[in-house]
């Protein structure tokens, strides 16, 4: 029996046995102890399902091309050639992208709304923050095309390219779908989530922690930022993984915008393709076993590099803890 | 005398919290602030150093005066510095102990030699012998007695004028107490002290006058010795001989 039960306060030792064991069990602690552990299973066996089925219908994709699949550059299903490195490149580009334009913002964001805003204002805004979250990943497609597309192609394309254009990024021509524009519209779609969750977690830092700061002459901003924010480091090191996750496996509304073009370029402005945009947009079309195989191959893919960026988010949180430590 | 107090009714919103509270807080001894929960010392004390400005709606009128100056016309942040204040529970950034006493000399700017300023600040709060050796460890390792003396060693390394501590010991055993309450004497000669407190004895045995307040009202104020021997209010008396409270 486990430790649950003999703390829960039953009185009946081992020795007694069965009979003692079924009245433990009729009094519901075996059943709750049974019935959650059974619940609590299903996310393993979720989980190694998940891998299982991946992991087998890949076989043929597997079998033929071996590691070259992570290296090969081209994907072209009508001479049999499949390599992932385009898919792979275009997701975690444009996951940066997206992480580097969304984490100042939404930090900032929650700061003002956790730190400075007036009650009222901030309920409100965070209300609305939720309401984002919610918004399904199309609506934020038409958007991209409606908005951002040719706001790019418009202003800020051309934009980067006078100021920053000596950088490889911000070269080549603009046209409006790409890599950048697929970044942006997922920083928009993520945005609400290190806000909402980074507000959760500033909002219960200890009063004592600001007030400890302050009453040693550090400004309202200075208690906020060395203080405050630090303290819900782990928390908003959660947002952004959830952002993260969430961009990486991003389907519809980076299909709509990213220009669906396996190849690898340097500019941002170039179009791209991501892993959970082929395996949505080519599988009805995939007329023969090794192509969907190759599919399926890419699922794990883009499940593997989800789960090996989140073990080294991880490592890099462990990391600045046991510099800086934190934890009780 | 370091705080001069006239006429301070202070109000969260519409509830008013202090009634019409004058006194004084002299230079290099300890005042020690008793009376129920809820009768309005740890809001007195927060009224000294400006913290309760954090709270929303709440003000105050009357005067307070800090060397002769009201501290409505000092800056915040440097009232803050002269004023220091600890809390009532433990409560130590989740830096390491080094980091934590040094913190209000980096924001302060302090140019000298950090260390030399952090050992003198925990050897005054008698902390240094037993953490001269895990400087750089976390804070939050060190036992609550241990986190409070630090906490006072990180409010004195700014040098302060005035240490406020808001029940500093009620989260501390008796041997720990009896540590605080020796430091706060070896602390008069250099600053003055303000201590809020649940504990009679404590400020019978610690303080140099005794304060005693009821419902947002001063009851009583005189020398510690002469408060708890001849109480000139029966209120007093009887929230000394332990009749309510």
């Amino acid at each position: 029996m486990s430790n649950a039960i003999q703390t829960a306060g039953s009185v009946a030792p081992s020795h007694e046995g069965p009979r003692a064991w079924l009245r433990r069990f009729v009094s519901g602690d075996e059943v709750a102890h049974i019935v959650t552990l059974l619940f609590a299973s299903t996310i393993l066996a979720i989980t190694g399902l998940l891998v299982l089925q991946l992991w087998t219908n890949s076989r043929l994709s597997r079998v033929q091309s071996g590691w070259h699949f992570f290296f090969m550059q081209t994907w072209d299903p009508v001479f049999e050639h499949f390599g992932a490195l385009p898919f792979l490149y275009g997701t975690v580009v444009t996951t940066v992208v997206a992480l580097v334009i969304s984490v100042p913002l939404g930090l900032g964001a929650a700061i003002y709304l956790a730190e400075l805003a007036p009650r009222k204002i901030s309920d409100v805004l965070a209300f609305l923050v939720d309401l984002l979250a919610a918004v399904p990943s199309v609506i934020y497609g038409l958007l991209g095309i409606f908005l951002v597309i040719p706001l790019m192609r418009e202003v800020i394309e051309p934009f980067l390219k006078r100021t920053m254009g000596f950088l490889p990024i911000f070269q080549g021509p603009a046209y409006g779908i790409g890599l950048l524009t697929g970044g942006l519209v997922l920083a928009i779609m993520i945005v609400p989530f290190i806000v909402s969750i980074s507000r959760e977690v500033l909002l219960v830092v200890p009063r004592e922690q600001r007030e400890a700061a302050m009453s040693l002459g550090a400004t309202r901003w200075e208690a906020t930022w060395h203080v405050v924010v630090p303290y819900a480091r782990g928390g908003i090191f959660g947002s952004i993984f959830l952002a993260m996750a969430r961009a990486l496996g991003e389907t519809m509304a980076v299909t709509m915008v990213i220009g669906n073009d396996p190849r690898i370029a340097a500019s941002l402005f170039s179009p791209g393709y991501t892993i959970a945009a082929v395996i949505a947009n080519e599988f009805s079309e995939a007329t023969y076993p090794l192509y969907i195989n190759a599919l399926v191959e890419l699922g794990l893919v883009l499940f593997l590099l989800t789960f090996v960026l989140n073990g080294l988010a991880r490592l890099l949180i462990l990391a600045t803890e046991q510099r800086g430590v934190a934890h009780s | 005398m370091r705080f001069q107090i006239s006429n301070l009714d202070f109000f969260y919103g519409p509830k008013q919290a202090l009634f019409g509270l004058s006194l004084n807080i002299p230079t290099n001894h300890i005042t020690a602030l008793i009376g129920p929960s809820g009768c309005g010392k740890s809001t007195f004390l927060r009224t000294l150093n400006r913290m309760n400005d954090l709270i929303r709606h709440s003000h105050y009128t009357g005067e307070i005066l800090l060397d002769g100056q009201d501290i409505r016309k000092i800056d915040a942040v440097n009232l803050r510095r002269r004023v220091g204040m600890v809390f009532q529970r433990p409560n130590p950034f989740p830096k390491s102990i080094f980091d934590n006493v040094a913190y209000g000399l980096r924001i302060n700017g302090y140019q000298g030699r950090l260390a030399d300023l952090v050992e003198h600040s925990l050897r005054r709060a008698a902390l240094w012998d037993e953490v001269k050796d895990i400087l750089h460890k976390s804070a939050l390792i060190l036992s609550g007695g241990q986190q409070q003396r630090l906490c006072i060693a990180r409010a004195l390394a700014v040098d302060p004028e005035v240490l406020l501590l808001d029940e500093p010991c009620s989260a501390l055993d008796p041997v720990t107490t009896a540590k605080i309450e020796e430091l706060m004497f070896t602390l008069k000669d250099s600053y003055t002290l303000a201590i809020v407190t649940h504990n009679m004895q404590q400020a019978a045995r610690a303080s140099d006058f005794t304060a005693f307040m009821l419902d947002g009202r001063l009851i009583e104020h005189r020398e510690t010795s002469r408060l708890f021997t001849t109480p000139s209010d029966p209120r007093t008396e009887a929230y000394i001989t332990g009749r309510f409270g």
